[in-house]
């Protein structure tokens, strides 16, 4: 096993009184997308720019590709997409993107292509020589991702990639992020829109008060699946043989399983049982559901 | 040096590109103009009143382009404290700064890149309105200041240590507080410098300490009145005749304070910066 890109231990950092983030420790391997989730305030903008060298931490360690978090070296090949992104935006989409590329160290030739290669990328390239103050949220959005591209990274940072975008600018950022991942760049994704963690990530974190809370692998469903079933005649010791029975009343009742391979021997059972089946539907459970449950009754809208 | 370069690229680019370059000369041009039109009125005068001597006609002259270059002095110290006050702490405040500073760079190249870039643009500011000074004044009055090459290098000097503490404090502290501190630094150099200067002329030693200490606390006035004395007449100098005449002339190692004191907060700026939260 390759080691991973990002490794923090027991990172903190606090602002005067303030607490932003208490105890930070997680792990991101090669190739992967990591989703940190968490509602306002829980310390996930402070975390990232604690892994970026942008913010020192008060205490605890951390490397990023190898290296100590903060090293100048590190960041060669890491990519950044804040929240909200600013920038110089009497530039046009072009010439932001020779800059940032000459802060990577890119120059000449090799520096006109992957602008050109890129814009063409994010579909801007009718926009590339206007100002990018006259761009739209989602065009801004775009240039930003493009940037944050410039250097192959092998690690990027996207800090909601996808707030102010249509939804073809939101495939178009979930298509980037999938080629991102097959040619093995870790993607560190902050999200508010659960949808499309749901829909891009292999594995997420969930933060309360700048601690890791809960961890969730989404590729292996290990949350298990919720299954809706249209029957009649059948034992409630029955409907829990192979899972657990969430509820039943006329007719109709939810199980939950562990994996789609219960379904056919639950199936089975209640057909031999004598009992009616008339639907089951398998549902994968919401990370809406568990976010909310993860985050409990107590939080507030942020 | 080649990220230095860089970001000097990108803010001589910002200034061109966002008009400031433009409205500097176009408020230079101005100020040009209005003088040349005084000046062109008052040598008319001079040079046609018979009854004036050599001397006091080569007097007035010299005051009235000592006045433009202190006019001078002043919209240089104004341009090189505005121009860059909010290049760090407006980049910092609307988070431009973080896709420039989460890139291979160090934080001190973001820092002296700016501050090449705007004492470039504040020396060259200099260069051009001081420069139409005095060819208005030799081509009207048919007159040219002694100590050219002493007095302007030390104008120029001026520029740079405004820029650097303008720069320096913009990476501590916010746009507002910053361009408060810098212009309440050259009021303390400027009284400062008058308290000297009226102390020197009644023999008060006690009151030309201040003036010292004030010139230590900001060196830029000390420059302007070392310069306005090496660009008149040994006559003037000894007369004391004009507000550009002083009695205590500051001296070399005050010159040499100011280029420690502009490397000191350009230090101070680096040091702010590096650790500053972004």
């Amino acid at each position: 096993m390759t080691a991973p890109v990002i490794e923090t231990q027991r990172l903190r950092r606090r602002f005067g009184e303030k607490l932003a983030v208490a105890d930070l420790s997680i792990t991101v391997q090669r190739g992967e997308v990591f989703g940190f989730l968490g509602p306002n305030g829980a310390g996930k903008t402070t975390s990232l720019k604690m892994l970026l060298g942008l913010i020192s931490p008060t205490s605890g360690s951390g490397t990023l590709l190898g290296k100590r978090i903060g090293d100048r070296a590190a960041r060669a090949k890491v990519g950044f997409l804040p929240e909200h992104f600013r920038f110089q935006d009497w530039l046009t989409g072009r010439e932001l993107l020779h800059f940032h590329g000459r802060l990577y160290g890119l120059s000449g030739a090799a520096l006109k292509r992957k602008a050109d290669e890129l814009l063409t990328r994010v579909d801007l390239r009718d926009a590339a020589e206007r100002p990018i103050k006259g761009y739209s949220k989602g065009m801004t959005q775009r240039i930003g991702l493009a940037q944050a591209l410039m250097n192959e990274p092998d690690v990027v940072f996207l800090d909601e990639p996808t707030s102010g975008m249509d939804p073809l600018g939101r495939l178009l950022v979930r298509d980037i992020i999938h080629e991102l991942r097959a040619r093995g760049t870790s993607v560190f994704l902050n999200s508010h829109l659960l949808g499309e963690v749901e829909a891009t990530c292999d594995r997420v974190v969930f933060v309360k008060q700048g601690r890791v809370v809960h961890e969730l692998v989404l590729a292996a469903e290990s949350a298990g699946l919720e299954v809706e079933l249209r029957v009649d005649g059948a034992t409630p010791e029955l409907l829990a043989a192979h899972g657990t029975l969430l509820s039943s009343q006329n007719g109709s009742a939810r199980v939950r399983v562990a994996h789609e391979s219960a379904l056919p021997a639950l199936a089975e059972a209640l057909v031999r049982s004598g009992a009616r089946l008339y639907a089951m539907t398998p549902h994968k459970r919401s990370l809406e559901a568990t976010f909310l449950e993860v985050m409990g009754e107590d939080q507030r809208p942020g | 040096m080649r990220e230095i370069l860089t970001i000097l690229h990108l803010t001589l680019h910002e200034a061109a590109r966002r008009r400031i370059l433009t409205a500097t000369l176009i408020s230079a041009g101005a100020f040009l103009v209005l003088f040349g039109v005084g000046f062109h009125f008052v040598a008319l005068n001079v040079n046609h009143d018979i009854g004036m001597s050599v001397m006091r006609r080569h007097m007035a002259l010299n005051f009235l382009t000592l006045a433009g270059l202190y006019a001078t002095h002043f919209l240089t110290l104004m341009t090189s404290v505005l121009l860059p006050v909010d290049t760090l702490s407006g980049e910092i405040a609307s988070g431009v700064v973080q896709t420039v500073a989460s890139k291979p760079v160090h934080r001190s190249s973001i820092v002296l890149g700016k501050w090449l870039a705007f004492s470039l643009v504040a020396v060259a500011y200099f260069a051009v309105v001081s420069t139409g000074v005095l060819m208005i004044g030799r081509a009207i009055g048919h007159f040219t200041p002694p100590g050219l090459a002493q007095g302007l290098p030390l104008m120029a000097l001026e520029a740079v240590v405004y820029v650097t503490l303008s720069i320096a404090g913009g990476a501590r502290l916010a746009t507002v507080t910053n361009g408060i501190l810098v212009f309440g630094l050259y009021g303390i150099a400027f009284i400062g410098g008058w308290v000297e200067k009226v102390a020197s002329a009644v023999g008060n030693p006690a009151a030309e300490n201040v003036g010292t200490v004030a010139s230590l606390l900001m060196p830029t006035e000390a420059l302007w009145q070392r310069a306005a004395f090496l660009m008149q007449p040994s006559i003037m100098r000894e007369l004391q005749m004009s507000p550009f005449s002083i009695g205590s002339l500051p001296s070399v190692a005050m010159v040499w304070w100011a280029v420690g004191y502009a490397t000191l907060a350009l230090w101070f700026g680096i040091q702010g910066f590096r650790k500053r939260a972004l």
